[in-house]
């Protein structure tokens, strides 16, 4: 039930809806949840509804923190120990 | 699929494992609750379990909406559909929940009971007004993340005047239930939360401070995807190598510390907090659900067709209880995998795809036979 994916707004419909891509599935849900959904944002759907905006900024910063060396690693460069 | 692909990476997930491993004190142990179902699945789903080192355990927690579910609550629906002849509709996870007298919702429509299975409260709104003439009733279940939407139902039936729509709220909140883990007599051993995805977006992380700041509890709140929860796992394995408790936020793309204060504030316009509500495994657990306001109560099952909550005993075999806990694993449960599958359920946990069972079931099984 909770296991979601993100879906990109693809139209806006009326009253408060919008036609989102789920993976190449495309579906209308509601926008009643959030104020100012636009076509092109990525939003969290749940049970029909848009629960949230991703914001594309902080996704890249949390995929910049993947990459990130240990922190042993990190110290051991900084000191030019091998 | 962006956002799903690169929060999938398998090199990258080897990166964070490998910090995790060298991080984590080899001195002590990190018992880490992870409180929602779909994080619980996809710790299952990918097999992090394999890349945390052995010091490192994953508790799973009550965050399944229809594992917390206790049996009387479906028997109540069961009677509203068989007994008052409603349109009953639901999610469809709640259809298969084990309930009294052999019975569940799945059971009670092959019977002849008019149970329906939705995808969102619009299509609960759409059949009331497609049956004027018969009653229709929604079986209201889920954490924060469901509630704004039956929110949204509740407000829309009074604005049309939707006589026929009620709901049976058996809406309940992560806070009490955490609260209620670190309350559980003989205790849970924890050392920190993986605090919920979706959940958080609703709540923000503003809400999880009283466990850093009164249980000396980290809580490190997670996206859904495999990365995340990695990372969460390094991020807590830090804060407890330091000795500090805080919550810090991994799912920064989607959650902030207020959270979504218009879904927040449709909630409290519906609904006020229920005295005491019955959780599977948990009890009694007091403020820990919703019921609706007195100005919505005409859209009140319980009161609508006096429909009294009767508890029920878990079938005795069954260890869903101490699993919800944390004080159990699927395995150790005597009939897991045997008498108890996720095609013929005896507990709620192997009904969802994020209860603790079937995800240990569907992914895990054969890991440690192997």
């Amino acid at each position: 039930m909770c296991l979601a994916i993100p879906a990109l707004i693809e139209e806006l419909t009326t009253p408060g809806n919008a036609i989102v891509n789920l993976g190449g599935v495309r579906k209308e849900i509601s926008l009643a949840l959030i104020s100012d959904a636009a076509v092109g944002d990525y939003v969290i759907v749940h049970v029909g509804y848009a629960l949230q905006k991703l914001d594309p900024e902080e996704a890249q910063r949390t995929l910049e923190m993947f990459a990130e060396m240990g922190q042993i690693d990190e110290l051991r460069s900084e000191l030019g120990v091998q | 699929m962006k956002y799903v692909d690169e929060f999938r990476n398998g090199e990258l997930a080897k990166n964070i494992s490998a910090n995790i491993t060298r991080e984590a004190n080899p001195k002590r142990t990190f018992r880490l609750m992870e409180f929602c179902g779909g994080h619980t699945h996809a710790i299952s789903r990918y097999g992090l379990a394999d890349l945390l080192p052995p010091n490192v355990r994953m508790i799973h927690g009550p965050g399944c909406p229809v594992c917390v579910l206790p049996i009387g609550r479906v028997d109540q629906a069961i009677r509203l559909a068989r007994e008052q002849g409603v349109i009953l509709c639901t999610y469809a996870d709640t259809v298969r929940v084990p309930a009294s007298n052999n019975l569940s919702l799945m059971r009670a429509k092959a019977s002849g009971a008019d149970v329906r299975m939705i995808y969102s409260t619009q299509d609960a709104l759409k059949i009331a007004r497609d049956n004027p003439d018969r009653e229709v009733v929604f079986l209201a279940i889920g954490f924060e993340t469901t509630t704004p939407p039956t929110a949204v139902a509740v407000k829309q039936a009074a604005a049309e005047g939707l006589k026929n729509f009620s709901i049976l709220c058996d809406h309940v909140l992560t806070p009490a239930a955490m609260h209620a883990i670190l309350a559980v007599e003989g205790g849970v051993a924890i050392d920190g939360f993986v605090g919920p995805a979706h959940v958080s977006t609703v709540i923000g992380s503003k809400p999880y401070e009283p466990f850093a700041d009164d249980y000396n509890k980290p809580v490190v709140i997670a996206g859904f995807e495999p990365l995340d929860v990695m990372q969460a796992i390094l991020m807590l394995v830090r804060q407890i190598n330091d000795g500090r408790a805080a919550v810090e936020n991994e799912f920064i793309r989607a959650v902030t510390r207020e959270g979504n204060v218009k879904a927040q504030e449709l909630v409290a316009e519906v609904f006020e907090l229920r005295e005491t509500f019955e959780w599977r495994g948990l009890g009694s657990v007091p403020n820990s659900a919703l019921k609706l306001r007195p100005p919505y109560a005409a859209f009140d099952a319980e009161l609508k067709f006096a429909v009294d909550y009767v508890a029920v005993q878990d079938n005795k075999a069954c260890e869903c209880a101490a699993i919800l806990r944390g004080q159990k694993r699927p395995q150790e449960c005597k009939i897991f995998g045997t008498v108890c599958t996720p095609e013929n359920p005896i507990g709620s946990c192997m009904v969802s795809s994020e209860g603790a069972c079937a995800a240990h079931y569907s992914y895990g099984r054969f890991r440690e036979s192997a």
